[in-house]
């Protein structure tokens, strides 16, 4: 039976490990090296890591800090952020990433989901969607392009879902940081339109928090603070989920 | 020494390294002449099916496998994408032939369930005295990430998984292995099969 993953989500800024919260107080929390270390160890079934500069800093994607971080992750690792081309996807997959989480150039020009995924596999391309609540819609967010106002939500999951996105990874801005719990409306209303799996992300602060998101319909969870500032351990979280009845792997 | 072929598709790098981590000498190449000198073959691969196999032609290294795989009988082992190159074929790409060391066409999930089957899974082992499983416990969980997959009804299964309906998920020929999810990628079990690998 397929397993519930647990996924540690960590964000890259100015070659240090972050957490943010809305998207915009920013704390530094680590080394990346050190810290993708501490995971493999930990056993978590996945390792996402985002690189939230590289679409605007001129210097591009850090391949080396990367490359850093792959060397220390048998596990499956999802790398994102700053990705422009087809090359830049065959480099990060050259050091070591399994999957490539596209957010803003896929927003810019939606028929590179279908370029990638024909060339990589659908199972290579998490497309990674940011919401947020304008005047109580759920709206896409991007960092870099503000409210993408134009596009509905739905609209956009069934485009990727229909140009060969493997997974979806959604987060909400709203709760980002602020562990409150994960946004179950938002994430059952996004599980009831599309057929590919879907990594829930943003706001986690406790295992039941997991539990409540895996029921509404989300096939992973993703967190940050609840690893960094909080006693659980992605174990803890797992641990959780088996008690209430569902499928992980310990 | 295990020659891990590039093609210039996909995790190269991470079988590497988890050979590295188990002090097993291999080398990532695309060179006829290090795979001609290898004891071993590993055919890594994430992507296309198409692309896969006209990069194996363009490099030359289509048939060099073959005659290393059916005449030389050097061990080869098939990783995820890699394992399904092993194939006669992929409903991926009904127009090009693969490898055809098995004799079975690769097929699209046909489940309701969600695709690709991504994620760890658990399988079970049928062929227990297969070398490549050895020391590992049945029901072990696996990584997986992939849309097409073999079919259960082929002789040289050794394991199966279950997602939506069973199928093959590693099988063993003579010296022809492959294995459906990611070893480099399965933490403690996964690279127990890639060192009994470098056992063989």
């Amino acid at each position: 039976m397929l397993k519930h993953r647990v996924i540690p989500c960590v964000l890259l800024k100015d070659w240090q490990l972050t957490k943010s919260v809305q998207f915009k107080e920013f704390r530094t929390i680590g080394h990346p090296k050190v810290t993708s270390k501490i995971y493999n160890k930990r056993n978590v079934d996945e390792l996402i890591v985002l690189d939230i500069d590289a679409s605007t800093n001129k210097s591009g994607i850090n391949f080396e800090i990367l490359a850093d971080i792959a060397n220390e992750c048998f596990m499956p690792l999802t790398i994102g952020g700053g990705i422009k081309s087809l090359n830049d996807i065959n480099k990060l997959l050259a050091i070591g990433a399994d999957k490539i989480s596209l957010n803003t150039i896929a927003l810019k020009n939606p028929d590179f989901i279908k370029e990638s995924s024909s060339k990589f596999g659908s199972q290579c391309i998490i497309i990674s969607v940011d919401v947020m609540k304008k005047n109580g819609v759920y709206t896409v967010f991007n960092k870099n392009l503000g409210f993408c106002e134009n596009l509905s939500l739905i609209e956009w999951i069934k485009t990727c879902e229909r140009l060969g996105a493997g997974e979806l990874l959604i987060t909400s801005v709203d709760n980002d940081g602020l562990e409150c719990g994960y946004d179950i409306d938002l994430i059952s209303l996004v599980c009831k339109e599309v057929n590919i799996p879907i990594i829930a992300n943003g706001g986690a602060s406790n295992p039941q928090n997991a539990v409540d998101v895996l029921k509404a319909g989300a096939d992973a969870v993703a967190a940050a603070s609840i690893f960094h500032f909080t006693k659980y351990t992605p174990n803890n979280i797992k641990e959780a989920l088996k008690e209430a009845g569902l499928a992980v792997r310990l | 020494m295990i020659a891990i072929i590039d093609y210039g598709m996909g995790n190269s790098s991470s079988v590497k390294k988890a050979l590295d981590f188990l002090n097993i000498k291999s080398k990532i190449t695309s060179s006829i002449k290090t795979i001609k000198l290898a004891d071993k073959i590993l055919l890594p691969g994430v992507g296309a099916y198409t692309d896969a196999i006209d990069a194996l032609h363009n490099l030359n290294i289509f048939d060099e496998l073959k005659e290393k795989v059916l005449i030389n009988k050097s061990p080869i082992l098939g990783i995820c994408l890699g394992m399904q190159l092993l194939a006669n074929s992929s409903e991926e790409s009904e127009d090009k032939k693969g490898l055809s060391f098995i004799d079975t066409k690769c097929k699209k999930f046909t489940c309701d369930l969600k695709i690709p089957h991504v994620g760890w899974n658990d399988i079970d082992i049928l062929k227990t005295d297969s070398p490549l499983f050895k020391n590992i416990p049945n029901h072990s969980d696996f990584y997986f990430a992939h849309s097409y997959h073999f079919d259960t009804n082929i002789n040289e299964k050794t394991t199966v998984v279950d997602y939506g309906y069973k199928f093959t998920s590693s099988y063993e020929k003579d010296n022809i292995f492959g294995l459906q999810f990611h070893p480099e990628k399965s933490q403690k079990y996964g690279l127990e099969i890639l060192k009994n690998f470098g056992n063989l």
